[in-house]
């Protein structure tokens, strides 16, 4: 167990070593990357991604993947933004509720067509990844929720601060990626996750519930994407039915391979995600601050991407090699 | 919600009306949008109902969910299997659809780009109808950026796409009366940065120009997604008395800004005149009291006389309406 | 399909003895029978939609639409039959479009660039390749991982801007051969040939048992590494060969042709009854769904059904058909 921990430790090392390269190469052309601004900028470029992460994440782990974040986390936000518009009486808080409760619901409803016919998780979730998107469109008669109707102090929330000039959706993210620590390293349930990624005969063969902890992850990746729904209409101050969450799940998906969240189930940490979202951030934030043009910006994604699967490759090789040395 | 069993409605009803009596069908005209969902649009249909129900023709809105370069093209060969009189298009492309626009006008449907052109191709449509002449509104966006900044400082350009050909004449046309008007001698363009009409890109592109030029002192803006983040960055930040954007916006998505003073006044055209004008031109044209020839001129109530200018353009307004505190609340676009 | 059920609780007691299926239901009992019961039922509800729908030119016409990607499905069909799958050619389409016409631009004459275009699908197929054989990626995540570095290559190529062909290239949609438009009639050629391979040589058996048992294969001396080469190397070129005849179609080529294309591609493969886990399917299918594919998507689209709904339509479409497809294979695979 102890060389175990120790090798996602290096993993997780090996991020942070990419992250802390990156930026100080960048900061070598740019000193302004290397300040305290520069940080919140990449912190506020992060939020959305980083919950969507986190749901991703426990997904992964369970050997499913959840392709229809993006248009749950449309869909969740179009609901919320039609209830401030045409609700705009009902106190703006419950829009969490409502904007997790959604998204909860779409989780489900993947969460059960994959346990209750069998089917592979990547497949449904690319078919409710248009469903979802088509009901949004229908819902919303095809029209954008303007920032008028988005209450102030939504809005506010990615902006205002209770200290430190760190705004309150900052906060927030930590809480989630704690909270999501614990349940994922402290629980019962959650400690089941990750025995069902691993292995999912032996998982059952324990007296695992499969399906309630299929249910289970998708019903969170769900609720999480619903909460960044309601979380883009406080940052972009808008709901669109085409562009709010498109892509979102590729986004993700790269910032959690790069965390080191293995797709073949069972490998993940919430520091490691952190840090994948982390690097994104910090490479999304740089590219137009070196004056890079916009179009290189996506062959550059993809380049890292790729290179980070392949540094993930190298170190498990290396801890494989460890591993059976010792033995 | 009524709107869209309208439309169904609506769906429904040409079918039916198409397939019973041909005797005298009215005029069928078709919108083609860049992409559902932008709210952009919405307006220009507004002008395109109101004006075929004052001249009774039917008129349908049709968009692809997604704005790249071909999304248009099954949509352009489904109107032209309907039999549709009219094609009016903001095409996302200015030479994707060239093949396809050629196979309508061969079946004899009269196709205008409304709201934005096939710049270069512009062979392959019948008549353009754009908002104003596009060449006023570099100069006018300078002039406003200069009247908010006394006329002095440094300023950037946030745009969408570097090939944008709207984007591009404006940003040509700023660059070229900020170099040769002695009354903007003082400001100095420090940088174009591009935002792809993304909030989250024109944010960070927004964030670096502010980091990289610290004197910065306002921004332009002349696309209706890059003003507003880049209003919500300086409202996010508080350096509104600091740096002052303006740009191109939509009344709808600026309001806030323009009243809690991150925005002092900012710009646009009205695109419902546009379908309006779409309307009016296509009827007069298919019934021969207007000639589709450079030099003509004809009447359009409420908008007076238009003139088809070089390569079959028409303007439905002469200068840029300037939006402030003043008469924000006039408009609801 | 309830005479399937029936039997099969008839026969449930005495399962272990059971007799082989009748050779009527193993014939007709099939996935590829579902998509075109769909494909059936999809003609009639578009014909009865709109009164200009059923137009044979107008059909053939929206399948030159689609034909670029669906000759890519039907080799992202082989390659999930073997067990992997690439979401890239559509990004791959993009970007071997752009090099084409990158190249012409730069003046490089026309059958030169087009060799440009193929070496640039070669190369695309080599790297995925490479990345899931030699390095043994899960080819889901390398492939989105390429998705996303191909099209980012093509805009950096083309810029944002796009690109001209010469006028006497463009239009290979518009050439009829006994009246069907050289798209079409190209990909109908290529599933035959795809079919013929896949159904009928060794090389498409040995595909079939990497796909259904990678061991078994080992042990049966099968070169699944190298198999899956030339899968890799096949849907790169083929997806060249899609983004120029998009190019020629188009008359211009641009970073973003066949932007999300890997989505439709994944989604004619899975509807024509290919088991998403490999081992199973056919060209057949694939052949059935893209033909579905289209007309759904034209029937709404000329009936003015909000776009939106066909997004509703393909979504469930993709559902039913998994379940449908999960269905008949584990009542007659067992």
């Amino acid at each position: 167990m102890n060389t175990i921990s120790k090798i996602f430790l290096r993993r997780e090392a090996g991020i942070f070593v990419m992250i802390v390269l990156f930026c100080l190469a960048v900061g070598a052309f740019k000193p302004q990357f290397l300040t305290l601004q520069s940080l919140r900028i990449v912190l506020l470029l992060v939020p959305l991604i980083l919950i969507g992460a986190m749901g991703q994440m426990l997904v992964l782990v369970a050997r499913h993947v959840d392709l229809s974040i993006g248009s749950t986390l449309g869909f969740s936000a179009m609901v919320v933004g039609m209830m401030f518009k045409y609700y705009p009486e009902i106190w703006w808080p419950l829009g969490f509720l409502v904007a997790i409760g959604v998204g909860a619901g779409l989780g489900l409803f993947n969460g059960f067509l994959i346990t209750l016919f069998r089917l592979p998780a990547i497949i449904v979730t690319l078919g409710t990844l248009n469903l979802y998107r088509g009901l949004t469109y229908i819902i919303s008669n095809a029209k954008q929720i303007d920032r008028q109707y988005v209450p102030s102090e939504l809005k506010a929330m990615s902006q205002t601060s209770p200290i430190f000039g760190i705004p309150w959706i900052i906060f927030m993210i930590i809480a989630i990626a704690l909270l999501t620590y614990w349940f994922a390293m402290h629980t019962r349930v959650g400690r089941q996750i990750f025995a069902l990624g691993s292995n999912p005969v032996a998982a059952q063969l324990r007296g695992i519930n499969v399906s309630k902890i299929t249910l289970l992850v998708f019903a969170l990746s769900g609720a999480l994407a619903g909460l960044a729904g309601i979380m883009y209409a406080s940052r972009w101050g808008f709901v669109n039915p085409s562009n709010t969450g498109s892509g979102f799940e590729f986004q993700v998906i790269a910032a959690v391979v790069i965390g080191g969240v293995s797709i073949n189930g069972g490998v993940g940490t919430v520091l490691g995600t952190v840090l994948g979202v982390l690097l994104l951030g910090c490479v999304s934030s740089a590219l137009p601050l070196l004056g890079i043009p916009g179009t290189t910006q996506n062959a550059i994604y993809g380049a890292v991407i790729i290179i980070a699967l392949l540094i993930d490759r190298g170190v498990r090789q290396r801890a494989i090699k460890t591993i059976s040395a010792k033995a | 919600m009524l709107k869209k069993s309208i439309l169904i409605g609506l769906a429904f009803g040409l079918a039916t009306i198409v397939t019973g009596a041909f005797a005298q069908d009215p005029i069928k005209i078709v919108y083609i949008g860049k992409n559902t969902g932008n709210p952009y649009f919405d307006s220009i249909t507004g002008g395109f109902e109101d004006a075929c129900q004052v001249k009774g023709c039917d008129f349908l809105f049709v968009a692809p969910p997604t704005a790249e370069a071909t999304s248009q093209i099954p949509f352009i060969e489904a109107q032209i299997q309907r039999g549709v009189n009219v094609i009016g298009i903001a095409p996302n492309s200015p030479d994707a659809l060239n093949q396809v626009l050629d196979e309508a006008r061969a079946k004899g449907i009269l196709v205008l780009t409304v709201n934005g052109d096939l710049v270069g191709n512009e062979s392959h449509r019948d008549a353009t109808i754009l908002p104003v002449d596009f060449t006023k509104t570099g100069p006018n966006q300078v002039e406003l950026m200069g009247s908010m900044i006394n006329y002095e400082g440094d300023i950037a350009i946030l745009s969408a796409t570097t090939e944008a050909p709207d984007q591009n004449t404006w940003i040509a046309a700023m660059k070229d009366t900020l170099a040769n008007n002695p009354k903007y001698a003082n400001m100095h363009l420090v940088a174009t940065v591009y935002g792809d009409d993304q909030p989250e890109k024109s944010t960070t592109e927004m964030e670096a120009l502010l980091a990289n030029y610290p004197d910065l002192v306002g921004v332009i803006a002349p696309t209706t997604v890059g003003i507003a983040a880049a209003a919500q960055v300086v409202q996010s930040r508080m350096i509104a008395d600091k740096v002052h954007v303006t740009g191109l916006g939509l009344p709808s998505e600026m309001r806030d800004f323009v009243k809690d003073g991150t925005v002092s006044a900012f710009q646009l055209w009205s695109p419902y005149n546009e379908g309006w004008l779409a309307v009016h031109f296509a009827l007069g044209v298919l019934d021969g009291s207007i000639k589709n020839e450079v030099g003509g001129t004809f009447e359009v109530p409420n908008l007076g006389t238009i003139t088809i200018n070089d390569l079959n353009a028409m303007n439905t307004q002469a200068e840029l309406t300037t939006f402030d505190i003043n008469n924000i609340d006039d408009f609801n676009f | 399909m309830s005479v399937t059920e029936k039997s099969e609780i008839a026969a449930a007691p005495q399962r272990e003895s059971a007799s082989a299926r009748p050779r009527w239901q193993v014939m007709l009992i099939r996935p590829e029978l579902m998509t075109f019961v769909l494909l059936i039922i999809a003609l009639i509800v578009a014909s009865s939609l709109s009164p200009y729908f059923l137009d044979i030119a107008y059909i053939l016409d929206s399948f030159t639409l689609s034909a670029e990607l669906a000759m890519v499905a039907l080799v992202l069909t082989i390659m999930i039959i073997a067990g992997e799958i690439d979401l890239s050619p559509a990004s791959g389409m993009a970007l071997a479009a752009c090099t084409f016409a990158y190249a012409q631009q730069a003046g490089v004459p026309i059958p030169l660039a087009v060799g440009v275009g193929l070496l640039t699908g070669l190369a695309m197929g080599l790297l995925n390749g490479i990345l899931v054989i030699r390095f043994q990626l899960p080819s889901i995540i390398v492939t989105i991982g390429t998705l996303i570095f191909y099209r980012g290559l093509a805009q950096v190529i083309a810029g944002d801007q796009s690109i001209r062909v010469p006028e006497w290239f463009i239009g290979i949609n518009r050439v009829l051969v006994f009246g069907i438009p050289v798209p079409v009639l190209v990909f109908v050629i290529l599933s035959v040939v795809l079919g013929f391979v896949l159904s009928s040589t060794i090389y498409g058996r040995q595909i079939y048992l990497i796909g259904t048992n990678p061991i078994a294969a080992r042990h049966a001396g099968i070169r699944a590494n190298r198999i899956k080469m030339s899968l890799f190397l096949l849907i790169g070129i083929t997806a060249s060969i899609a983004g120029m005849m998009t190019a020629s179609r188009l008359g211009s080529v641009r970073y973003d042709i066949a932007l999300g294309g890997e989505l439709q591609m994944v989604l004619m493969a899975m509807l024509g009854g290919t088991y998403i886990f490999g081992g199973r399917g056919s060209i057949l299918g694939t052949f059935l769904a893209a033909w579905l594919l289209v007309i759904v998507s034209t029937g709404m689209i000329v009936a003015n059904i909000l776009p939106a709904m066909q997004l509703c339509v393909l979504g469930v479409l993709l559902i039913i058909s998994i379940i449908a497809t999960n269905f008949i294979y584990s009542r007659t695979q067992r």
